[in-house]
């Protein structure tokens, strides 16, 4: 079993490259049972987790949530609208109470940056992050890595163009730390107000231009526009948007033939993404979605099977 | 607890006289009696029967330390600090007298809160607490408090810290009304539409971390605004908790220009960078932030060559259930007044300040710019006094702070400089021999 060091999933910087191709072995052979008739596993029987979701998310948490029945462990989902959250229990009082009774691995969601880390050195039980605040989102970076491996039979010496909303986006933040990990060279495209002044050491090349910033890319990676960023003005209008930085086949012309296209999802479509139809070959965009319950499940796996609880590796 | 008793006369022995407002710095003994410095130097010491002869170990001697920038908390946030756990925390880091902000609960915009601040003070008769009275009602931005009654009741200053002043005109009608008392108006600099939410520095830690940043523009765009009015009026404008390099800039540039303007920093803006928001998280959150490298040096520079006047806590209390939260949701600020000397003394210790200056900065700097009898050792003048063991190593914070809260990114860390006894009109207030960490 390719076993982590780490008891939590909550940076990819957690992650060795050995780590990460061991979670994509993991994976692929956990994809083979989505095409059996029974598609279960008992690896996790008699464990619980939790999915404690403070962001409404349709797809990240369908995902956990197929990722562990398939592995069967015990799923109890948890949203802000349902929880005493709304009472005002304080976020370290759920979390205790979720452990109390007896989760052995809680997935989190929060818009706060930091919060799952947080929560991992306050609680015993496994602790992974399924997104916080514009910090990261490391199994959405793993599981687009996964896709592009699939699709492309390498990650090394690949050039990927990270399109849009860099600054208010954890996926990108995963993606840059994975991608560089696994000797992807990143360009960043987007306006100037969507990208990080500080870029620290980020490996990173910027381009303001979609053309000049896809040219020779073998994968496009768009990510998600927040509506409100027009409103606050990072964006003159989602219009002039769409004009300068939405994907479409006729933009694609300046990638590689063979260019591949992401999507972390949910899409606007017309805006990030324009006739994906149009380039129907080249797009990853389901790839990912399959693959992500494989990612899912190759994380839970590797960090709960082993029968360690979170402190003991901690 | 503070001493009534008879026993209203100390000697000092063997210690470090050190007053940086007269120059002087001799070894020697002092002599308390009834609330004044009673001889100073050479003098016998009594073998006994007058009074209690404190052996000083080649101790420093200086003028109690004078913070002009702290929150009490009362009335209002009692379960944060109060002014009785407020002034123990003053007088165990060396400080005998703390100028406190008006954003309590009522705010201090009125002098019944103003007296009410100073009759606790004096009956738990620890530090003197001398308030800072509300620029504006309630600390809205609109109407100007009643500045005269403000003073009249004891409050030496005015300020809408935690936010700025909220408009230029508003500034300008303080600074021109608050000249005919001679206090100062303090602000809290930052042009909070540029602050846009963020909760640190803007920059590489804060792209890493995904937290909102914020951008050191913030504060400088309102020190400018604020220089360029005070230029307009005679008033005294005294900046609050300058932590950028750029601000720095601008006072320097003002001082040369002989701008009626003070300044001061904190500790944590020499002694720390963004990066200490890795491990101390909201610990080491408070506003303006932790900035970068260039900027702390330039904290330095400005202190050293005297652009920053002083050195202030902004000594700002929360209860852990408020700080143990999501960043983004834990509030700014953290407590000094048991830190500060010593962080100081880590400046002094890296050849960056000598101790005379470190003093001169937080005690006479601040008293003479705040108009306050403070701040000198003299013969027959008022015994307000700090002994400390420059040397002495302690852990910050361990076990425990004196203050109701404990939030400071210095917590277990090592720091040199023990503050061992604080005098206070010839009072002993407190005594590391009689407990207290």
């Amino acid at each position: 079993m390719d076993a982590l060091r780490t008891p939590h999933l909550l940076t990819v910087s957690d992650l060795t490259p050995g780590e990460m191709e061991g979670i994509f072995r993991t994976a692929d052979s956990f994809l083979d049972l989505s095409s059996r008739t029974v598609k279960k596993v008992p690896s996790l029987r008699g464990k619980t987790v939790v999915n404690l979701f403070y962001e409404p998310s349709t797809r990240t948490r369908t995902s956990f949530e197929i990722a562990a029945k398939r592995l069967s462990a015990d799923v109890i989902n948890i949203t802000t609208s349902q929880s005493s959250v709304v009472k005002g229990e304080s976020l370290l009082d759920t979390v205790r109470t979720i452990e109390a009774l007896g989760a052995d691995g809680v997935v989190i969601r929060h818009p706060a940056s930091g919060v799952p880390e947080w929560i991992s050195r306050r609680v015993g039980c496994h602790v992974i992050n399924a997104g916080d605040g514009l910090h990261e989102h490391p199994t959405q970076a793993l599981l687009d890595l996964f896709t592009i491996q699939k699709r492309k039979g390498r990650l090394k010496g690949l050039r990927v163009a990270i399109v849009g909303d860099i600054l208010h986006s954890r996926v990108a933040r995963s993606n840059i730390r994975a991608m560089s990990l696994m000797g992807i060279s990143v360009r960043l495209v987007g306006p100037p107000t969507l990208i990080p002044k500080d870029r620290g050491d980020w490996n990173a090349e910027v381009f303001h231009d979609l053309r000049e910033g896809i040219s020779d890319c073998d994968v496009v990676m768009a990510l998600r526009l927040q509506l409100e960023r027009a409103t606050a003005n990072y964006i003159p209008s989602l219009k002039e948007y769409a004009k300068f930085y939405g994907i479409s086949p006729s933009v694609l012309q300046s990638a590689r033939p063979d260019v591949l296209v992401l999507h972390p999802g949910p899409i606007n479509r017309g805006i990030e993404i324009q006739d994906e139809e149009g380039f129907r070959e080249h797009s990853g965009i389901l790839d990912q979605v399959h693959f992500g319950v494989g990612i899912r499940m190759a994380v839970l796996y590797l960090l709960m099977a082993g029968g360690n609880k979170g402190e003991g590796n901690a | 607890m503070p001493e009534r008793s008879s026993d209203n006369t100390y000697f000092l022995k063997d210690v470090r006289l050190l007053d940086p407002s007269q120059g002087l710095d001799r070894e020697g003994h002092l002599h308390i009696r009834d609330g004044k410095v009673a001889g100073i130097g050479d003098l016998e010491i009594p073998r006994s029967g007058k009074g209690p002869v404190i052996a000083g170990n080649g101790w420093v001697v200086a003028p109690g330390l004078v913070d002009v920038h702290a929150h009490f908390r009362e009335p209002g946030f009692e379960y944060k600090e109060t002014i009785a756990t407020g002034s123990q925390s003053a007088v165990s880091g060396g400080f005998t007298s703390v100028c406190v902000m008006a954003n309590t609960d009522p705010v201090n915009d009125h002098p019944g809160v103003t007296l009410d601040m100073i009759r606790k003070a004096d009956d738990i008769g620890l530090c003197r607490v001398f308030p800072i009275g509300a620029v504006s009602v309630g600390l809205k931005g609109e109407t100007l408090t009643e500045m005269g009654s403000l003073a009249q009741a004891g409050c030496v200053g005015f300020s809408d810290d935690g936010y700025p002043v909220r408009t230029s005109r508003l500034l300008k009608r303080a600074l021109e009304y608050s000249a005919m008392f001679g206090k100062p108006v303090i602000d809290h600099c930052e042009d909070r539409d540029l602050s846009d939410g963020g909760v640190m520095n803007e920059g590489w830690v804060a792209t890493e971390l995904g937290l909102r940043g914020i951008p050191n523009a913030s504060e400088e765009v309102i020190v400018s605004r604020d220089l360029e009015v005070l230029k307009t009026t005679n008033g005294h404008l005294h900046i609050a908790h300058l932590s950028t390099a750029g601000a720095v800039r601008l006072v320097r540039e003002a001082k040369r220009r002989h701008l009626n303007v003070t300044a001061e920093t904190c500790p944590h803006y020499f002694s720390l960078t963004d990066e200490a928001v890795r491990c101390h998280h909201a610990d080491a959150k408070m506003n303006p932030p932790l900035r970068s490298e260039e900027d702390r040096l330039a904290i330095i520079e400005g202190l050293r060559d005297g652009t920053i006047d002083m050195i202030a806590t902004d000594h700002a209390p929360h209860a852990p259930f408020e700080k143990e939260k999501e960043f983004d949701q834990a509030p700014f600020g953290i407590i000094g007044l048991e830190t500060a000397l010593s962080l100081g003394i880590v400046l002094v210790r890296e050849g960056m300040l000598d101790l005379t200056s470190l003093l001169y900065l937080m005690s006479v700097r601040p008293a003479r710019a705040f108009g306050l009898p403070r701040g000198e050792i003299r013969e027959g003048g008022r015994a307000d006094l700090v002994l400390f063991d420059p040397d002495g190593m302690w852990e910050a914070g361990i076990p425990s702070f004196l203050s109701r809260s404990r939030n400071s990114p210095f917590r277990g860390r090592k720091l040199p400089g023990r503050v061992m006894m604080t005098f206070v009109d010839g009072r002993k207030v407190f005594d590391r021999r009689e407990g207290g960490s």
